[in-house]
């Protein structure tokens, strides 16, 4: 029962808050496609992969009090921030979520670093990982025209990619 | 002529009780609606469970996806054609789009999804490109035409104006949809001015607008949809009929992976119990290959699949309590232990569910990570988000509102017979 609420709130506790929502969506994702547990259901949208259920599930964890949300105003928009509360860490115990594993872990702090930009191109990237490398690269270019990844920023991402599937096959 | 713009040599039309009249012109359009796999969302009801309270409800997904499309063939055949923002060279690809958007949804399409783990888009893309009536139908247009189709419909077509129409905060899937599900429904909610939406609607460089003299057509399209979920589409009864859908589905597969013999075999569950379904095993099911299985499963040995059964086709809903998941967490693990020790599984009859289970995607201004939001074209030709002229959108718009329920057999504790004293127990705790 609430199971994938409470697996939402253990990521979010095991990368000790999360600042953006896109970040979020993003960092689910990205550990979704490695083949992590996590149910929520993406779609293509503006910013790549996004699951409403994922941001319904968060809403439902801060009006439950599992999660604390922190609205900061950054001028021309406002990032949110997301905290596991100490009612949370109960939740997900009184949940029997089994413990992260130790490559969870990894991926989600190696995320956490990232931008929110980079994390958009690589699961964009991921979301189309079905096609050939070019291809992919091509999707990349058509539809996200306007952020203008360099050759650089995508090489990285497929490094980043591979080094995170590296660690998962190795554990 | 090409295939492509080949027209019927007799405009045809369907008789619609929303629209009055859908109107078919082109020949790629009627080929399409013949197909086998269009034919099928014939016995795919549009709402679900949701007939099991408003009995009017038994409208069908091809109902709906003949609607879609309607309103998109209005919007560029009356409005957007001769625009320069406009490149009529989509016009087919998105009347395709349109019809074709719906194309993957199986039977009681969120409950199965839930239990197999499946999601509809998916099999709509595999229709479009795999072997299928409607690839054969759409790959005469041209060799990659299916892949555009298929983009248009997972959003990651180059031309967002296109997917805008077809996905997006006010699109024609949802007009279609909030006033057919009203009507068939009988409530009084979902109403709006569809028409005067349709014409004050303006295409621009990457998406549709709204031209601001008709904010307040869109206000009460807004409200409808606000009404709509929360009076129809979460009604606490229909959640209830679909839980029992969802727990027959879990208890047959359960059945399955322990070896019972059923004495009607799940022949058609089989590859969705093992994982090794094809495509042409999802287009076999149908509400009707379901419920002729559920009518037969009420004679099974099987004490609990009889029981969901017989309570999804007699309408013997499960009883609901409003429950608050943080501050009563505890009391729902007594409640387990308290349900075994009485004889009832509570893997079955015991069933929390929550909002989130059901997206309901109210309008969102559009922060970081949403989806574009209605955008006003003002006088002066700048672009205004909705909610920041209307105070009436401000006010429901981003608004959390979430709702929890416990759903329970309340019959089988307020029977005579055994265990009375621990059923007491629980009916007093359920209070």
């Amino acid at each position: 029962m609430l199971e994938e609420h409470a697996k939402v709130v253990q990521f979010i506790g095991v990368a000790d808050g999360i600042t953006g929502r896109k970040k979020l969506q993003k960092m689910v994702y990205i550990a979704k496609k490695l083949q992590y547990a996590y149910k929520e259901k993406y779609e293509f949208h503006i910013y790549g992969p996004y699951s409403e259920e994922l941001t319904l599930r968060i809403e439902e964890l801060c009006n439950m009090g599992f999660l604390q949300e922190e609205r900061q105003d950054k001028g021309s928009y406002v990032q949110y921030k997301y905290q596991m509360t100490d009612a949370g860490e109960h939740f997900t115990q009184m949940a029997r979520v089994e413990e992260a594993e130790p490559s969870l872990v990894s991926c989600i702090n190696l995320m956490k670093e990232k931008s929110s930009r980079f994390l958009e191109l690589v699961s964009t990237l991921l979301y189309f990982d079905h096609l050939a490398k070019e291809d992919q690269i091509e999707k990349v270019h058509v539809l996200k025209a306007k952020l203008k990844f360099t050759a650089d920023e995508i090489d990285e991402a497929f490094t980043f990619v591979m080094n995170l599937m590296n660690q998962r096959a190795v554990q | 002529m090409s295939y492509a713009t080949q027209k019927l040599a007799e405009e045809k039309v369907f008789k619609d009780p929303v629209h009055r009249y859908i109107h078919v012109r082109d020949q790629v359009i009627w080929d399409l609606i013949g197909t086998r796999e269009f034919q099928r969302l014939r016995r795919i009801k549009q709402l679900g469970t949701t007939y099991l309270v408003f009995h009017g409800a038994e409208h069908s997904r091809f109902n709906h996806s003949l609607g879609v499309y309607e309103i998109v063939r209005r919007i560029i055949d009356d409005v957007f054609v001769g625009r320069p923002e406009w490149d009529e060279s989509e016009r087919l690809v998105v009347l395709c789009a349109a019809l074709l958007h719906d194309l993957g949804h199986g039977p009681f399409s969120h409950a199965f999804e839930n239990v197999f783990d499946l999601d509809h888009e998916e099999f709509t893309q595999k229709i479009l490109l795999g072997e299928t009536e409607v690839n054969e139908v759409l790959s005469r247009v041209s060799k990659g035409f299916p892949q555009k189709v298929a983009d248009v419909i997972g959003k990651t077509y180059p031309n967002k104006q296109v997917v805008s129409l077809i996905s997006s905060q006010i699109d024609a899937d949802r007009m279609d949809y909030l006033q057919r599900d009203a009507y068939f429904t009988g409530v009084s909610y979902g109403h709006f001015d569809m028409e005067r939406i349709l014409r004050v609607m303006r295409p621009r460089e990457d998406q549709v607008v709204i031209k601001s003299s008709g904010m307040h057509a869109v206000e009460d399209y807004i409200m409808s949809r606000y009404q709509m979920y929360w009076q129809v589409y979460f009604h606490p009864v229909s959640r209830s009929a679909e839980v029992i859908l969802t727990k027959i589905l879990h208890r047959a597969k359960a059945l399955s992976e322990e070896g019972y013999d059923f004495e009607t075999q799940p022949t058609h569950f089989k590859g969705f119990f093992d994982g090794t379904f094809t495509l042409k095993d999802y287009l076999a099911l149908d509400e009707g290959v379901l419920l002729t299985y559920f009518q037969t499963w009420m004679s099974e040995k099987d004490l609990i699949l009889a029981d969901l059964c017989d309570r999804f086709v007699n309408r013997k809903l499960f009883q609901y309590i409003e429950f608050d998941l943080a501050k009563d967490y505890v009391k729902m693990k007594e409640l387990e232990q308290l349900f075994k020790k009485a004889g009832i599984d509570p893997t079955y009859y015991l069933v929390f569910d929550s909002s989130s289970d059901l997206p309901y995607d109210f309008y969102r201004p559009g922060e970081e990570e949403e989806r574009i939001p209605i955008h006003l074209q003002m006088p002066n030709g700048e672009i205004h988000e909705l909610s920041r002229e209307s105070d009436i959108v401000e006010a429901i718009s981003g608004k959390r509102r979430t709702d929890h329920k416990l759903y329970f057999p309340e019959d089988f504790l307020t029977a005579d017979g055994k265990k009375k004293a621990l059923k007491k127990q629980i009916l007093e705790l359920l209070k």
